[in-house]
């Protein structure tokens, strides 16, 4: 069994759905990558930003 | 004046075979994108839909089961949604129930990430779908 860790889970789930979201939603290749990255930057603004805030709330 | 025109022109164009094209798109993920010529968009879905399904397969996730669908209604709801999302992921699927993978629902994190990743692929797959109709249809490039 492969084991990862939720971050490393995470990473991947991110890098995967802004693949997917960039292709499927723009017209032009730049609209594409610019769309995947934003949406690549933004799992990754929940993921920290949650996990901050569970530290926090935890203490 | 133009783009009425050219609005006219796209809609009186013939659609290139949608069915046909949902049929493929979701057996062969990419591949209906492969038929509408846009190889290197289809050859991006393939691997991003087979990447996360092996994931999901070395992470042994559990495949949800239509005969597991017993007891509330949200456990119900999460087991026939798991399935048409496992049903999504197209060739991989079937190929995955035809070489014997099915491994026991264990209480293990690491399961529980894989099992969300195999339905990740198949609901990729699905956003995949849906913009092949929309291409063989004229509603975008």
């Amino acid at each position: 069994m492969w084991k990862l860790d939720h971050f490393e889970v995470s990473i991947l789930f991110a890098l995967l759905a802004s693949v997917i979201l960039g292709l499927v939603t723009k017209r032009t290749d730049r609209e594409r990558l610019r769309y995947g990255l934003y949406c690549f930057g933004c799992f990754m603004l929940a993921l920290f930003g949650i996990g901050w805030f569970m530290k926090l709330l935890h203490g | 004046m133009m783009s009425v025109t050219s609005t006219g022109a796209a809609a009186a164009a013939p659609t290139r075979f949608p069915f046909l094209t949902i049929a493929i798109a979701w057996l062969i993920p990419g591949g209906g994108h492969f038929l509408l010529g846009r190889r290197g968009r289809a050859a991006i879905i393939f691997c991003s839909v087979l990447l996360a399904f092996l994931i999901g397969v070395m992470m042994r996730g559990p495949l949800f089961q239509l005969s597991g669908a017993s007891g509330d209604v949200l456990s119900r709801l999460i087991q026939i949604g798991g399935f048409i999302g496992n049903l999504a992921a197209g060739i991989f699927y079937f190929a995955a129930v035809l070489l014997g993978y099915g491994p026991p629902d264990q209480a293990s994190h690491t399961a529980d990430y894989g099992s969300k990743f195999i339905v990740m692929a198949g609901l990729m797959n699905l956003l995949a779908i849906v913009d092949a109709y929309e291409i063989a249809t004229h509603q975008k490039e």
